[in-house]
């Protein structure tokens, strides 16, 4: 994770009410094994406050964790809020209860890499290695 | 308990497969057990069915008195969505009701509130005010059910709620029966909807066991929860441990508000977590009403037999489903729920194989809710009472998950009891351990999920699901602001004064609780009270 001499910097968030933060907490840890630097927001964030983190924190990706079915609301309101505080580079790839059918429009929202039940870290790890490159590189 | 030992001998044998032979929360477990595994005093650790230490079961007849309460949790959309969802479960030949509430209800935010935005009515029922409560409720006679209320920081204001509707229908107090979650420990160890921090909220429940003890007799006030914990990742053990180490927080405030143990403790009851790990699942049920009698009556100096007893409602372990192959997922439910009976639970719930992608739908529901009736009246195990009890691997294993346990709670009365090692942030990191752990084992593939690390074919279509229109929050939206339009203002601003100031003060919050909702407060309003007088509790986000 070298890359422009510095680590990639991943914000891990969740969006929303639901408190559940397996999915989230184990995602971050792997990807904090696996060499990036990542930040963990907590429980109950709003979009606003996910995209100021992401932007104070400089980072390279975000990733949203959801299990309460708000998703089509959430995501692409976290989008929007990074944009608007000129974080529109920002990857921002996420997982949790997401039906099939629900995945092409947040793909269509900016939502790059979606991730659901079954997936490994080690899927998500090799696609943040794949999809995410230092901003400004 | 000894350790796992080979006392098997192998020669001439096919050789052990070359796999760690341990359950789903990685406890390793003997090829064989045999009457040696077993301390001299055995037969009075187990004892007789409905005799203390309770082993065995907590009734002499169990099932063949009464089969356990069939209860499916439900909840979605509307509170008329879910009152034609509870009528559907009734119709069929269920037993009492559970209600899931959605996010914003649960965490004190009104449907029109912007941090309720997209969740209304998403992952449970929409409930703002008293208008929807009864609505919920129309055309159910509150005292021909028995309803658990799964809801925990908002606890008292929907019990309040259920009680304003009783009223209404002219059912007494005293007719009621049924459970509110309303465990706050482990909202802060495991499922994490909260609005205050420990020390009020478990003042709220005191309050609430107070009150109900008094007033609604036949209600339990707390379901001390281990679910939770079970899914956030924990192991059996620490599941078993941390539930019971918050039984005795709550015993121990409730003794320190000053009321006769034996006065609360028997409405006390338990939740717990059905996984797939047949033995280890009933052996911890075991363990489970041996640690409770046993500490009841020896820390607590309980008397009466029925504060001795650990009644629990269990659910199949929805975190062990998989949305690969989801008619797999009935056969899961399936061993879950046979564990959870062999392991003598009171209630029960069976998941619906189409929980890892949506909210179940109909006829998932009623697949989840024959599975219960075909182990109940097809089976042949209710028939007899407690049949794997002398079993040498049941028995053994429920002395080491009791004496692991036990290790746990002392380690957790060392730390100053659970609300310090909350708040030190012991439990969530033990959970969090464990389930890295575990996820590492299934990526390495020392550990099997068939459709997911196994046997994987390419997907089918996933069956229908239950969609949850975004147009019921627009719905419940001007429903809440119409109530708020419409009701006599005065009144419910003067009912929230009186809640604020038993909050300030020392007064129970029930009362004055249940005046408000019947004045139209609220739960937004009611939790905002909560949020000033009590301050806001957030996320140490710990990794």
């Amino acid at each position: 994770m070298a890359l422009e001499g510095r680590r990639l910097r991943v914000v891990v968030a969740k969006p929303g009410l639901d408190g559940h933060d397996r999915g989230a907490k184990i995602i971050a840890r792997a990807l904090r094994d696996a060499g990036f630097e990542v930040v963990y927001t907590g429980l109950h964030q709003t979009p606003e406050m996910i995209a100021e983190t992401a932007v104070q924190e400089d980072a390279d990706a975000v990733g949203l964790s959801i299990l309460s079915g708000a998703h089509l609301t959430l995501f692409p309101a976290v989008i929007d809020e990074l944009k608007r505080r000129g974080g529109g580079d920002i990857v921002v790839f996420g997982g949790g209860i997401i039906p099939d059918s629900d995945v092409e429009a947040l793909r269509a929202a900016g939502v790059t890499g979606i991730f659901t039940p079954g997936a490994t870290t080690q899927e998500i790890v090799d696609w943040v290695k794949t999809n995410v490159r230092a901003r400004g590189a | 308990m000894s350790k796992p030992e080979r006392k098997v001998p192998s020669a001439g044998r096919e050789p052990e497969r070359p796999v760690r032979f341990s359950t789903v929360s990685d406890m390793e477990v003997a090829p064989l057990y045999t009457a040696d595994d077993l301390p001299a005093d055995t037969a009075e650790r187990i004892g007789r069915p409905g005799e203390f230490p309770y082993t065995r079961g907590v009734y002499p007849n169990m099932y063949r008195g009464r089969l356990w309460t069939m209860r499916q949790f439900a909840g979605f959309g509307t509170a008329e969505d879910t009152n034609a969802r509870f009528r559907f479960l009734l119709n069929n030949g269920q037993t009492g009701l559970s209600t899931a509430f959605d996010m914003p209800t649960l965490m004190g935010y009104d449907a029109d509130h912007p941090r309720a935005q997209g969740e209304v009515g998403r992952e449970g029922v929409a409930v703002s005010t008293l208008a929807d409560m009864r609505a919920l409720f129309a055309g159910i006679q509150l005292d021909r059910v028995t309803t658990s209320m799964t809801v925990n920081c908002t606890a008292s204001v929907l019990l309040a709620m259920y009680l304003a509707v009783a009223e209404e229908q002219g059912v007494p107090w005293t007719a009621l029966g049924g459970t509110i979650q309303n465990d706050m420990l482990k909202e802060f160890i495991a499922q994490k909807e909260w609005i205050c921090p420990p020390e009020p909220s478990l003042r709220i429940m005191v309050d609430m066991m107070e009150f109900c003890s008094r007033e609604v007799p036949r209600w339990h006030p707390v379901s001390i929860s281990g679910y939770h914990i079970r899914e956030a990742g924990s192991t059996a053990v620490q599941e078993l441990a941390f539930t019971i180490a918050d039984g005795i927080t709550y015993v121990e405030a409730g003794l320190a508000r000053g009321l006769a143990v034996d006065t609360f403790a028997p409405r006390l009851s338990f939740f717990f977590n059905l996984h797939n790990d047949f033995l280890e699942e009933i052996a911890k049920l075991r363990a489970a009403r041996r640690l409770w009698a046993t500490i009841m009556r020896d820390r607590f100096g309980a008397r009466d037999e029925r504060s001795l007893r650990l009644r629990t409602h269990a659910q199949t372990a929805g975190v062990s489903l998989t949305a690969q192959q989801p008619l797999n997922n009935i056969v899961r439910v399936t061993v879950q729920a046979l564990a959870g009976i062999l392991g003598g639970v009171q209630s029960l719930h069976t998941n619906s194989l189409d929980e890892t992608l949506a909210l179940p739908s109909e006829p998932a529901v009623m697949v989840a809710l024959r599975t219960q009736q075909i182990l109940g009246e097809e089976s042949g195990i209710t028939n007899t009472i407690d049949p794997l009890g002398g079993s040498w691997a049941v028995e053994a294993l429920t002395d080491r998950i009791e004496a692991e346990a036990r290790t746990y709670i002392k380690r957790i009365d060392e730390l100053g009891g659970m609300v310090r090692a909350i708040e030190a942030g012991y439990p969530q990191r033990e959970i969090a351990e464990a389930a890295y752990h575990y996820q590492q084992q299934l990526e390495r593939d020392e550990k099997t999920v068939v459709g997911v690390n196994r046997y994987q074919v390419p997907e089918e279509r996933p069956p229908d699901l239950l969609r949850v229109p975004l147009e019921v929050e627009g719905r419940q939206i001007d429903r809440v602001r119409r109530v708020k339009r419409e009701r006599n203002g005065a009144e419910a601003r003067a009912a929230l004064a009186r809640v604020r100031a038993a909050a300030e003060g020392r007064e129970n919050l029930m009362p004055p609780l249940v005046a408000a909702v019947r004045a139209l407060a609220t739960v937004g309003e009611i939790a905002d009270v909560y949020r000033e007088v009590f301050g806001v509790y957030r996320d140490p986000a710990w990794l």
